[in-house]
């Protein structure tokens, strides 16, 4: 009875709630299509990353066993001979004087006899969700098109991935220098900006006073964070890479690495660059950790006698410490992720040594994804999309860290 | 009584203020720390500011395809130059090899010459030498002209503006809407459990690393886009694949902020609508929305201030070589991916690819700065503070 009177007193409430549930069903579609992107955006990566290929060899690697050990079980040794019988001697020669021996891993050789030996390369591939569902008529098309190739079923993401340098042939390339290189340029910028950036935050949070030069000094941080990144590779590349070459590049203290290639464009430049650009997001996020530790706990400090450093160094910072280690790590899992500031500080394309200080040459693992991304060839795709799940799990276990750690530590406040 | 007034005494004494040098130099180095941030704002400043200057200040030298048609000695004041190519003017200043001579008469394809000016030294020069015409890039030829390719003398910025424009506007068409849709699906509708689990969800999509973005849009976007208009219609690079990819990385973004605004919203002011009567959806566009406008607005500011300075997903899938071209379907290259496609070659100091990035540079980081600076003023400005 009331709902017939309250809809001839008001005809159009029915049409209102019609046009509510219709844009409810808007608004739920739209966040729909937000998990959907980011389901897309995992699909896309992993069905690269596996998948069926065919590879040809020019000799199958079942006839390479010794004593009975299949070629991927074998030691450094069986390797070598095995290396070694199936070379010219011309060609082992060479790498004996490049001192290809002196040090081998099985990962290296390995690859050695996979280029040199086996001459494997991959003709053709397919994605992963394609290899499950269609895996009959893959077989039929790849014996038809491909008599003398093998059709693998293949994880690009593997441990010789992990391992192995970076190469021309897709088949063995390999992320270890990338991943080394961004574990030391992170490694450099944290140690730069971690301290100056708590450092920075105490001051603004304890310290200063409501003056004009204070007031500049927050204004301008947040102003910083919302910099394009780019524009923090061309400072470190007219500050860092050129007008400090003398320091960036090792020859003011007689480290030069390599002189004919002496330069700034090192892992040091690359380091700080990163470092100028996670200071604000460390300042800010730490200000944030410092303003949540209660004003008693100050108060209590003073009245007993403790000076202001005293307090903040012994009660305030303790306290802070979880808040500013997860502002921290998730600052670092954005320096990691950072490509276009590095490309500018002069990333090498393609290097194969590792580094071994800040003042080696360098490349990281999103630059070695860009360069992948950037080829033309197909397969160089699929090691880009293996690359880019390295890249995924190392952001994920140091947001895990950061979680963890909050959720450690917060109980004990 | 004699007792206390002793205490009193050493009392005062105790209580007179000490200096203390360890904690002055404390908060020196404390005061320094923050103060660092303004040396880096200073830095960006001085240093784009400066390249930028050589850009507009310094000779440009630009190819006329004209050569030397005789051998030219140390002595002469005329030569004869090929006939095709651009005109060469009186009084221009011309370059072969290392020498820089000044026109003063053009009859046909001989040239009248004062050798070796602005102190370069005389020299022979073979048959068959380049020559190269001075000229300065102006700050209006820069901002009006639509084609850019410092090598031939062309310095229109346009070409690239154009395209970031493009970019950020399809991104912007993607991300609003969308963006705006979840954050009041997430404020308005979802019950809290659901929002606890949407929203950090979300935000996983803004802590991908942008290359994977490019990567995304390249295998991805780019062959669903090819599929559904046709392979012929959209070119491999193309602005638009690039723009919505953008859109998807910025949806957190503006949904996060968004939501945080509408959320801050008193209940009272929908509880006093929902009192007079109106529907929930009437509530949000009508109560909250407008409640919570500043916020939003600020929101979409910085998505755009971010899709400006957004760089990766460009360089991967909006194309190499910059064009003027309102075709989302074309490539085309924005000020970011042109940075990062000179920068990632060989490239020397002083020389003009350099300069100009760096004028390329400032400008994109006035453009944000402007942006960022003018969402503050917004929040300070029409911030509605409930109790």
């Amino acid at each position: 009875m009331s709902t017939s009177k309250s809809s001839k007193q008001n005809p159009r409430l029915k049409a209102r709630h019609r046009t509510g549930s219709v844009w409810q069903t808007i608004f739920m579609i739209s966040t729909l299509v937000g998990i959907v992107a980011l389901l897309a955006l995992l699909y896309n990566i992993g069905d690269s990353a596996f998948g069926y290929v065919v590879v040809e060899y020019q000799v199958l690697p079942e006839s390479l066993e010794r004593d009975g050990v299949a070629l991927e079980d074998q030691t450094v040794d069986q390797l070598l001979l095995t290396f070694q019988e199936n070379v010219s001697k011309g060609l082992y020669r060479r790498f004996e004087a490049e001192g290809a021996f002196e040090n081998p891993t099985e990962v290296d050789l390995e690859n050695l006899i996979v280029e040199w030996v086996l001459e494997a390369r991959v003709v053709e591939g397919w994605g992963f969700w394609e290899s499950l569902r269609n895996r009959a008529e893959i077989q039929a098309q790849a014996a038809k098109e491909f008599p003398n190739g093998q059709l693998e079923m293949r994880s690009w993401l593997n441990p010789n991935f992990l391992v192995s340098r970076q190469s021309e042939t897709a088949m063995k390339a390999g992320v270890r220098t990338a991943i080394l290189g961004s574990l030391w340029t992170i490694f450099i910028a944290i140690t730069f900006a971690f301290p100056i950036g708590v450092g920075a935050a105490i001051y603004l949070e304890e310290y200063a006073t409501d003056t004009f030069i204070n007031r500049i000094i927050q204004t301008n941080i947040n102003n910083l964070a919302g910099v394009p990144s780019i524009i923090y590779g061309m400072l470190g590349l007219a500050i860092f890479v050129r007008a400090l070459e003398k320091i960036t590049s090792g020859a003011a203290f007689g480290v030069l690495e390599d002189p004919t290639t002496a330069n700034g464009r090192t892992v040091l430049s690359a380091g700080l660059t990163l470092g100028l650009l996670v200071l604000p997001l460390i300042i800010i996020n730490s200000q944030e950790a410092i303003r949540a530790v209660p004003q008693s706990l100050r108060q209590a400090s003073y009245g007993l006698g403790a000076t202001k450093w005293q307090t903040v160094w012994y009660h305030v910072l303790p306290n802070a410490i979880s808040g500013v280690l997860t502002g921290t790590i998730l600052s670092i899992s954005r320096a990691i992720g950072e490509t276009a500031p590095l490309v500018v500080v002069g990333a090498s394309t393609f290097i194969r040594e590792d580094p071994s200080g800040p003042f080696s040459k360098f490349t990281t693992l999103p630059i070695q994804i860009y360069q992948w991304t950037a080829r033309p060839q197909d397969v160089f795709r699929n090691i880009a999309a293996a690359a880019i799940l390295v890249l995924l799990i190392l952001l994920l276990s140091l947001n895990a860290t950061a979680i963890f750690l909050r959720n450690r530590y917060a109980r004990r406040l | 009584m004699t007792e206390t007034s002793d205490q009193i005494q050493i009392t005062k004494k105790d209580m007179r203020r000490k200096p203390r040098i360890a904690e002055t130099i404390i908060q020196t180095f404390l005061f320094a720390c923050g103060a660092l941030s303004i040396l880096i704002t200073f830095g960006i400043v001085y240093e784009l500011g400066k390249e930028a200057l050589l850009f507009f200040t310094l000779t440009q030298w630009e190819q006329p395809n004209k050569e030397t048609q005789t051998d030219v000695l140390r002595t002469d004041d005329r030569i004869l130059i090929s006939t095709s190519g651009t005109e060469i003017l009186p009084e221009t200043v011309i370059r072969i090899e290392d020498e820089q001579m000044l026109v003063t008469a053009v009859q046909g394809a001989s040239l009248s010459v004062i050798r070796g000016y602005n102190e370069t030294i005389p020299a022979d020069h073979p048959e068959g030498k380049e020559l190269m015409t001075a000229r300065k890039v102006s700050i209006v030829e820069f901002f009006t002209k639509t084609e850019w390719n410092p090598q031939i003398g062309k310095f229109g910025i346009w070409a690239l503006v154009n395209a970031t424009l493009m970019t950020s506007v399809i991104a912007m068409l993607v991300a609003l809407p969308i963006g705006l849709s979840i954050a009041i699906y997430l404020s308005e509708y979802a019950s809290d459990k659901l929002r606890d689990t949407l929203k950090p969800t979300l935000e996983i999509l803004a802590g991908v690393p942008t290359v994977v973005y490019g990567y995304f849009a390249l295998t991805f976007m780019t062959p669903l886009l090819r599929s559904i208009f046709g392979q012929d219609v959209i070119q491999i690079y193309n602005t638009a694949s690039a723009g919505i990819v953008i859109g998807i990385l910025i949806i957190p973004l503006v949904s996060s902020m968004s939501e945080d605004a509408l959320h801050a919203v008193p209940l009272a002011l929908r509880e006093a609508a929902y009192g007079l009567g109106a529907t929930k959806l009437e509530t949000a566009f009508q109560v909250v929305l407008p409640a919570a406008i500043s916020g939003i607005a600020a929101a979409f500011i910085v998505a755009i201030s971010r899709a400006f300075g957004e760089t990766m997903i460009v360089a991967i899938a909006a194309g190499a070589g910059p064009k003027f071209t309102f075709n989302p379907f074309e490539s085309a290259e924005t000020m970011t991916g042109h940075i990062v496609r000179i920068s990632g070659g060989d490239l020397s100091y002083n020389s003009i690819d350099y300069n100009s990035l760096f004028a390329i540079g400032l400008l994109l980081f006035v453009m944000t700065l402007g942006l960022n600076i003018f969402s503050q003023m917004i929040v300070r400005r029409f911030r509605e503070v409930y109790e």
